[in-house]
């Protein structure tokens, strides 16, 4: 009863047929969207006349959960957010408690950060641009993308024990010491990447059907995307050069020399534009970290902060104070708030932190930036066509884990 | 914060007029196609999994060990840092003293009287070995240990103490 209602509403609003309008639930688990998303779309044919987009159905309450979890126990929180990069999600938070601590962390650890940082962005843009390729029919592309990905993989179990859970670095510093090969391997990484990348140009980018599938779709204005709060890589294809490497430099981001992508329509070929050029930045970001890694140590002299070297604490008294302290009482911030942002693949990741002085966060908040992106889905999918629906939602690269958190 | 470096990337990817030759399309399906012939002659990569295993690095965090010190003692006191410092709550331990006749096995007069991870719980962190004083726990690359129920998945100590004489389960 309430249907017909709603129908001949939206019908009389659209100035469609109510008879012509038809249901269709695009998830939450379909196999072209991407995470546990639900958009209900009312089609008349293949045009979208009304969407409702759902979320939540992976909400976790990360926020309140963090609040029972000392600070470094909420990076292991952190890894499951953005899946896809999750290494990013680690260095933000790191940096926003040590923003809230007041440490200075020795260039070595920002530089490596930055170089996980801009690894991670590269195997985020990967999926996404390969993924894109896959929802308009070129499954090809894909692969080539998840080869280079699988050994982007390998650095980091090396570098971190997991390949998807990270919990990457601590607050104050590394988790550990660098590995001995760790500027090799990543070289060893870089060296292929530019022929694949140029590979996946060459069967996509300038390929008719993939143009005509890309072009115009959802597109959205300067304005429109500034309103919905969008950041990263889908502002950037908007024409808005803001990106927080360059507007608010964190982790030494100041000393590289790189450029920000600008794109001019925000349609869905540009947002898959500036992820291709992006790649490229961050290679030549991640070159210039390695050639200038500095040596050093690889934390910060907090001994109340950062746990003591293990051998030490099997033999010196002070390091086992240390470290029973950290353990038991937890890292004590001073009251306050602070809010560090980062550019995380998909855009601005922000990190809000209260302190009550105790061990525990307050309060949090995690600005992830594709709940900004999925506000906006309604509106780009109405009006246009189901087939483009697919398009857009892997071109704006929600992922649900941290969408929801 | 538009600085100089800014690149606007209107011109070479904005050009949305194709030309005849993208409008025609033939030659991009060789091109394409010249791309996936060429990867038709390289070595695969796909890893034939049971049979052959993924390179899995010496710094893994899998299955824990709880390890015995050289002379085959227990180094775990049971001071439950450990569980302390767990942040998914795996960890349940029931500290006592050790009886006199089983002085010889342990280091201290404290011990762990039952041990369990729960390794459905278990989000393989690594938080344990880090908070442990005594180098008691470590986090293996044993990665398959897959059960048909529940309950053999939640760990006690018996399984996870080093055998004496058995295989050596620990990194550093
Ligand atoms: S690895 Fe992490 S989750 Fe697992 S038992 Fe140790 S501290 Fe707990
Ligand atoms: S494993 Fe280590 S931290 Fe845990 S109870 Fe034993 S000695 Fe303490």
């Amino acid at each position: 009863m309430l249907k017909q209602v709603i129908d001949k509403e939206i019908a009389q609003q659209y100035d469609v047929d109510e008879r012509d309008l038809y249901d269709l639930n695009l998830g939450p688990s379909h196999p072209a969207t991407h995470g546990i998303l639900e958009n209900r779309v009312k089609l008349d044919g293949e045009r979208i006349v009304k969407c409702e987009s759902h979320i939540g159905y992976c909400h976790r309450s990360f926020e309140k959960l963090s609040e029972h979890y000392s600070y470094n126990q909420v990076l292991t929180i952190t890894d499951r957010m953005n899946y896809v990069s999750s290494m990013a999600n680690n260095i933000g938070w790191t940096l926003a408690a040590e923003k809230l601590l007041g440490i200075e962390v020795p260039k070595l650890v920002q530089y490596v950060r930055v170089i996980m940082l801009e690894l991670n962005r590269i195997i985020d843009h990967l999926i996404c641009t390969g993924v894109m390729g896959v929802d308009s029919g070129a499954y090809t592309g894909f692969l080539y993308f998840m080869e280079q990905r699988e050994r982007a993989y390998d650095i980091i179990q090396k570098m971190t024990g997991a390949r998807l859970t990270t919990t990457f670095g601590r607050v104050g510093g590394l988790d550990r010491p660098l590995y001995n090969e760790f500027k090799q391997d990543i070289l060893e990484w870089l060296r292929p990447l530019p022929k694949v990348i140029k590979e996946f140009h060459t069967l996509l980018t300038r390929n008719r059907i993939f143009i005509e599938r890309l072009r115009g779709v959802s597109e959205i204005s300067e304005e429109r995307a500034l309103e919905f709060g969008f950041t990263g890589p889908n502002l950037r294809a908007a024409g808005v050069s803001y990106d927080v490497r360059k507007a608010d430099p964190f982790s030494s981001y100041s000393d590289f020399d790189f450029d920000v992508p600008v794109g001019s329509t925000g349609d869905a070929y540009d947002r898959y534009m500036v992820r291709m050029v992006e790649m490229e930045e961050s290679m030549k970001i991640i070159k210039q970290a390695i050639e200038n890694l500095p040596d050093g140590p690889h934390h910060a002299d907090v001994p109340e902060v950062y746990l003591p070297e293990k051998k030490h604490v099997y033999s010196s008294m002070e390091s086992m104070i240390y470290h029973f302290k950290i353990i038991m009482h937890g890292i004590r911030p001073p009251v306050g708030e602070v809010y560090q942002a980062i550019e995380a693949p998909n855009g601005e990741l922000g990190f809000y932190c209260v302190s009550d002085g105790g061990p525990n966060p307050y309060r949090l908040h995690f600005r992830s930036p594709c709940l900004y992106f999925y506000q906006s889905i309604e509106e780009l999918l109405e009006g246009g066509l189901i087939a483009d629906a697919i398009m857009t939602m892997s071109s704006i690269n929600v992922i649900a884990g941290e969408l929801e958190r | 914060m538009a600085d100089k470096q800014t690149r606007v990337t209107n011109d070479p990817f904005r050009k949305y007029d194709l030309t005849l030759a993208e409008r025609l399309y033939l030659p991009a399906i060789m091109k394409g196609m010249a791309v996936t012939i060429s990867y038709f002659f390289k070595k695969p990569i796909t890893i034939q999994y049971p049979e052959e295993k993924a390179y899995v690095p010496h710094r893994w965090r899998g299955r824990h060990v709880l390890k015995r010190d050289e002379f085959g003692r227990e180094r775990c006191v049971g001071c439950q840092m450990c569980e302390l410092a767990c942040p998914a709550d795996a960890i349940t331990i029931q500290a006592g003293e050790v009886p006199p006749e089983r002085r010889h096995l342990h280091t201290t007069e404290r011990y762990a009287v039952t041990y369990e991870i729960d390794m459905l719980r278990c989000i393989f962190c690594g938080m344990c070995e880090e908070a442990c004083p005594e180098a008691a726990i470590f986090l293996t690359p044993f990665y398959e240990f897959a059960e048909d129920s529940r309950e053999k998945l939640i760990y006690t100590k018996d399984m996870l103490t080093e055998r004496i004489g058995g295989p050596i389960l620990y990194k550093d």
